[in-house]
């Protein structure tokens, strides 16, 4: 499974990137892996106040519809268009190609709940078990 | 499904596995301020009294009435072959199905009915059907709500009381800001509409005909609506696209209405049918069941229930909708009954509701004391104004053997004198006469 070493990630299995004030998101490799065939993403509106933890978007497979949680507080600055026309680079690159959404974050403090790579390999092999 | 009754043994006996004594025990959580005192049913009648006094009850009814009445929903004929098809065992059940894609029968059925609604409304997805055109309308009204992140809901008050009256039921719990907008010489008053648009708007709620039987082209308010980013949302009657200008060419967002004019008899209280249909960009904001066509692993064509992750069993509280019945039998009804028509067939029966209406207006204008309201063209139902209170002269001419028409003070203020008469294809021109000399001789007295 891919985790790459250089993102944050959440217990809800969203991952992000941080680039100054501002963070990507998107789900990572074992959240795409379980959902199967991604059909659809409802991205947040820009400009949208998201709040940590809290339903940000949704992202619908063959079989299941799953909510994303907001990784951290902040406000969205731009969505990735080509999701609607191609779901499947979830799929396929669920940390380039695949990403969510770019926000700006507001409380740096929120970033200590995340984990690091490490921290999510070993908390993903424990929900395997 | 027989009737199984329940002996005293039975009863005992279940009690005793649950672990009560009494049925009074079982149901002892119940505060006995909520307990009926009574059902006032009487202890052992004869299924002969019984049948009886139901009959004289029912005898109370005006049944024979030649009706002209509609406000909503209308008096069609309905052919045989639509009932002796639904009829059909493989058809003859209201619900959905539990395991829909091994039902192929029923869901090219709902395909069917779906590609029909399509095709009437102009647009492009319809779902298989809801509960009725009120519930069809609130479901519009929450897609809008969703989809634009917005609460403000304008709506025309051209649109059936009935609906908005439903619409605010729905909604009082919840934080949604209506603007009625007032009708001006029976139509939308668009110099209003324009002024309560704006970026906060949902969905602008608009009905055509509207409740007073007037026509109107609603594409200028529909750009405007989608300038500001809302959504544009119309009740119609099905019955009268076989003439009119449809939704979808007016540019509308979402189309609902009540499916009764189509092969549903009328009843008080229903069954009747809500249709849906909207822009391929909504469709994963629409309520309710959706059949698609596809391939099997054979490359042979099927029909399976599509788009199932907005729906509640799926999706749970961020459903899209509560409602996830249908009404399938009667949407099946409105598939047989237009396919039977046809599309020449619906153009021709339109064409018989506007002509029989148009007849009604020039025998109507002809009486003394009677206006006949022609600031807008109508579709089967138009409003007059009488020289008297409409409600008293509805009364008198039940005497004579009419149901005349829905008097408008029941719904608008200071419409007492105003009377809403729909004509369609089963009156005769005889019928139109006679009705007319009855108003003549009703109105002398």
């Amino acid at each position: 499974m891919n985790i790459p070493k250089n993102l944050l990630y959440t217990k809800d299995h969203e991952w992000v990137r941080v680039e100054g004030k501002n963070a990507y998101v998107g789900i990572t490799d074992y959240a795409q892996g379980s959902l199967g065939d991604i059909t659809f993403a409802e991205l947040p509106k820009i400009d949208a106040v998201l709040v940590q933890a809290k339903h940000c978007a949704t992202v619908e497979s063959v079989k299941a519809a799953s909510e994303v949680y907001a990784p951290l507080s902040g406000k969205v600055l731009s969505v990735n268009v080509e999701l609607s026309a191609h779901p499947e680079l979830i799929n396929q690159q669920p940390y380039q190609q695949g990403y969510f959404f770019l926000m700006e974050f507001s409380n740096d403090s929120e970033r200590s709940v995340l984990m690091d790579a490490a921290s999510y390999e070993s908390y993903v092999e424990g929900i395997s078990k | 499904m027989s009737f199984i009754p329940h002996t005293k043994e039975d009863i005992k006996e279940m009690l005793e596995v649950i672990g009560v004594k009494s049925i009074d025990e079982l149901f002892s959580d119940i505060p006995k301020a909520l307990k009926p005192q009574s059902f006032n049913i009487p202890y052992g009648k004869s299924e002969f009294q019984v049948t009886q006094a139901l009959h004289n009850l029912s005898l109370k009814n005006s049944t024979g009435l030649v009706n002209f009445v509609g406000a909503g929903f209308y008096d069609h004929f309905i052919p045989a072959s639509v009932d002796a098809i639904v009829s059909r065992s493989e058809f003859y059940t209201a619900y959905t199905p539990y395991q829909p894609e091994c039902s192929q029968g029923w869901l090219q059925a709902i395909y069917e009915y779906q590609s029909i609604i399509c095709q009437l409304t102009g647009l492009d997805v319809s779902n298989a059907s809801l509960y009725d055109g009120g519930t069809a309308l609130f479901e519009a009204m929450m897609m809008a709500i969703r989809q634009t992140g917005r609460n403000k809901i304008i709506i025309d008050s051209g649109v059936n009381l009935i609906y908005r009256t439903m619409l605010y039921t729905y909604t009082s719990n919840l934080s949604v800001e209506f603007v009625e907008i007032p009708v001006v010489h029976g139509q939308s008053s668009r110099g209003e509409l324009f002024k309560c648009v704006d970026d906060k708007t949902a969905a602008v709620i608009l009905q055509n005909p509207n409740f007073f039987g007037a026509i109107d082209d609603y594409g200028d308010v529909v750009s405007r609506v989608h300038k500001f980013g809302a959504l544009a949302i119309a009740s119609v009657y099905p019955v009268s696209l076989g003439m009119l200008k449809t939704p979808g060419e007016m540019g509308f967002d979402i189309a609902t209405g009540e499916g009764q004019s189509l092969g549903i008899p009328l009843s008080f209280g229903g069954p009747y049918l809500g249709f849906m249909s909207v822009r391929k960009e909504l469709v994963r904001q629409m309520p309710g069941r959706i059949v698609g066509a596809t391939v099997d692993s054979d490359g042979k064509k099927g029909f399976v229930l599509t788009l199932q992750t907005r729906e509640q069993h799926i999706r749970r509280q961020h459903a899209t909708s509560n409602i996830c019945s249908n009404e399938a039998l009667c949407a099946l009804r409105a598939a047989v009954f237009v396919s039977l028509l046809g599309k020449d067939g619906l153009k021709e029966l339109a064409e018989h509701n506007y002509q029989k209406a148009e007849f009604a207006k020039e025998q109507l204008a002809c009486l003394q004391g009677v206006e006949v309201k022609r600031s807008s063209p109508t579709f089967n139902e138009f409003t007059i104004l009488l020289p008297r209170n409409a409600d008293k002269v509805v009364q008198q001419m039940i005497e004579k053997g009419f149901a005349c028409g829905f008097p408008l003070g029941r719904f608008y203020k200071g419409m007492d004198n105003y009377l809403l008469i729909a004509v369609t294809e089963k009156r005769t021109q005889e019928e139109i006469l006679k009705f007319v000399a009855s108003l003549k001789e009703v109105l002398a007295c």
